[in-house]
């Protein structure tokens, strides 16, 4: 089974003689349970493949299948269920502000109607111990110090159990240790809980945490440097 | 918990969900927890939340006011029309409102008893004229009413029998005690007995009293046999009359009477039924005088005032959390999610503002009753009508305000 299956996958930003093609007819596998890095030039297109894997932005051509739904010619609807089933990690935290660490966490499992009040707030509270923040929840993300806030981004992007985990850039924001600490534990986290990862990085000092690397150049993957 | 039990998947276990679970919609919640998300938002900074709430407040207390002093000016003007004791009444067709009546022939009542149902007309007569302040000497303007003391035609508080007796001795008057204070201190002059004051420059003795009140047309009344009011009023035509009273025998068919005395009477004069006179000066105020239009667009204003004051706070509160908005997109949340998160944030908006404007508008009601003697009142309809405007005015805002969300694009989230 795999979690993400492209084939053919293309896009261009603008329409008429200023378009821009960004990714060339690209063939991509992830099987569950991968942890794979993406590696590229700037302006290379990354990051605009993770937003198609994500769902954020319609496909134009080829296929792009995300834990079993054809992203090709999708609708809206499609997307917003499919994104509840992904976990997202930003370069920056992207935490709510007027939340504690706790809310902010929940906040992932409130779209499951299934779930109330006292199990959103203790898996949570479970997810903030597990990323080593048991001190932490009640901490708003003002008060927590850069790391501390990209691992709360990163219980929230855990806590509803995601069949795909998409991070861009996520140790940009971060000093190289921290940077390195932080993937580590995402590493962990995901391996524990057989958790697919795609990540968008420049960043050498994390190449380790990786199953896999992928490499990307002007919208075409290239032979991928094995690990 | 046992979905978070570390290690007891081994990978490569697939935690990948069925496909059949990919096409089930998106499920909405319902509108608690985006109210409670709102609210989170909007507790965390409570200057802002000051601030917005103090243009509610304002736009509460605007459109309180001005509802209040419409409708104590409507009320105030009907009061003589709801205490007139009859079941029809002419007036000249050119007539306006009851205080700047034009006169019609008093013939014409007479050709009213030709009517089988019609049992006793009487004539009203109303003039402005000038009161002389007995303890400062200072004139003012009130309204005098001249009528048939043995018709008992106002109902007027305070007007018995020993009254009506008293001003059938010509140059005698009844005063309105419930006029503005202006006019002298009637009362305790009337403690000491009958008194002789000035109105219209004649001598007159006040004999009684009765209660009215200041209207929006009239600050201070009297009453007068009919005698007293040609003399007073002097310049005034007997034969010419301000209102004309038609009594019905009873059991009498009102509608029909109407109708037969309209196709009677010559065009001269417009025949109204009782509730049909208190409509006419209630129209009078509303559409003829601009002081029905002038209230009307305080309310607007307020609304407006309140709709702008509303949005700008909503829309700078998206526009500053987009970046926030714009994750929740990206963690599945749809945008009718975050509408109504922004719609609960208009409702919190509409009711705790609300709450310290009524509050503030009763206190205020208070003081416009005391001080300058034109009553307001809460009512219960009214204060919800008011809040009806107000939840509308904060619902408006909130859906100009929630376009702004189209602007957070999950994907611009990543750059
Ligand atoms: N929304 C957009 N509209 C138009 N052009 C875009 C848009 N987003 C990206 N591009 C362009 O597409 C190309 C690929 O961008 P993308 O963001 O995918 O690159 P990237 O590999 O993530 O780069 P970086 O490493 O700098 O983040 C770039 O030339 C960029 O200018
Ligand atoms: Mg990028």
């Amino acid at each position: 089974m795999n979690a993400v299956e492209i084939r053919g996958l293309s896009h261009r930003y603008g329409t008429g003689p200023t378009a821009l093609t960004v990714l060339h007819d690209l063939d991509l596998v992830i099987p569950a349970g991968e942890i794979v890095l993406l590696t590229g030039p700037s302006g290379s297109g990354k990051t605009t493949l993770l937003t198609l894997i994500g769902a954020l932005r319609a496909v134009q051509a080829g296929s792009c299948r995300v834990l079993g739904t054809e992203l090709a010619k999708a609708d809206e609807r499609t997307r917003v269920a499919l994104r509840r089933r992904i976990g997202f990690i930003f370069q920056h935290h992207n935490l709510l502000g007027f939340l504690t660490a706790r809310e902010n966490v929940a906040m992932a499992l409130e779209l499951d109607p299934d779930l109330d009040e006292k199990e959103r707030l203790a898996r949570a509270e479970a997810m903030l111990h597990a990323v080593g923040l048991a001190d932490k929840v009640d901490a708003y993300p003002a008060m927590l110090s850069g790391g501390q806030r990209q691992r709360v981004a990163i219980a929230r992007a855990l806590v509803h159990e995601p069949g795909l985990i998409l991070a861009d850039e996520p140790t940009a924001a971060l000093d190289s240790k921290t940077g390195h600490e932080t993937m580590a534990l995402l590493q962990k986290l995901a391996k524990e809980r057989g958790r697919t990862v795609f990540i968008v990085t420049h960043d050498p000092r994390i190449h380790d945490i990786a199953d896999r690397i992928v490499a990307m150049e002007d919208g075409q993957l290239v032979q991928p440097a094995t690990h | 918990m046992n979905e978070l039990a570390p290690l007891t998947r081994v990978y490569p276990v697939l935690a990948t969900a069925p496909p059949q679970q990919s096409v089930r919609p998106p499920r909405t919640a319902g509108f608690r927890l985006p109210f409670r998300l709102a609210w989170r938002q909007l507790r965390h900074e409570p200057a802002r939340l000051a601030a917005a709430l103090s243009g509610v407040v304002f736009a509460t207390l605007l459109i309180f006011m001005q509802i209040g002093f419409k409708n104590a000016l409507f009320d105030s003007a009907v009061l003589v029309q709801n205490s007139l004791r009859a079941d029809l009444f002419l007036m000249h067709r050119t007539t306006e409102a009851l205080w700047r009546s034009a006169s019609f022939p008093r013939a014409r009542l007479a050709q009213a008893l030709a009517l089988p149902e019609v049992e006793r007309v009487t004539p009203l007569y109303v003039a402005n004229l000038p009161w002389k302040n007995p303890e400062t000497g200072l004139n003012r303007t009130l309204l005098l009413f001249g009528v048939d003391p043995t018709a008992r035609l106002l109902g007027f508080h305070g007007l018995d029998d020993a009254a009506w007796d008293a001003i059938t001795r010509p140059d005698t008057i009844l005063f309105d005690e419930r006029g503005k204070p202006e006019f002298g201190p009637i009362r305790s002059l009337l403690a000491q007995g009958s008194f002789f004051g000035e109105l219209n420059r004649k001598r007159v003795e006040v004999v009684g009293t009765f209660g009215l009140g200041a209207t929006f047309s009239s600050e201070s009344n009297a009453i007068a046999s009919e005698t007293t009011f040609w003399r007073i009023a002097s310049g005034r035509n007997p034969a010419q009359v301000d209102v004309g009273a038609i009594m019905l025998k009873p059991g009498a068919d009102v509608a029909a009477a109407k109708r037969a005395l309209q196709a009677l009477l010559p065009d001269d004069v417009i025949v109204f039924s009782r509730p049909e006179l208190a409509q006419f000066e209630r129209n009078y105020w509303a559409k003829v005088a601009p002081i029905g239009f002038i209230f009307g667009l305080g309310v607007a204003i307020g609304l407006v005032v309140g709709c702008v004051i509303v949005y700008q706070i909503l829309f700078s509160d998206i526009s500053r959390h987009l970046g926030e908005y714009a994750t929740l997109k990206a963690m599945g949340y749809t945008n009718g999610y975050l509408a109504r998160v922004v719609m609960s944030a208009a409702l919190v908006l509409a009711v705790l503002g609300f709450i310290p404007g009524l509050v503030l508008s009763l206190g205020l009601y208070e003081i416009a009753s005391a001080k300058i003697f034109i009553p307001l009142h809460m009512t219960i309809p009214r204060a919800l009508f008011v809040f009806a405007l107000i939840f509308a005015m904060c619902v408006v805002s909130g859906l100009i305000a929630i376009r702004k969300l189209r602007d957070a694009d999950p994907a611009d989230m990543f750059r």
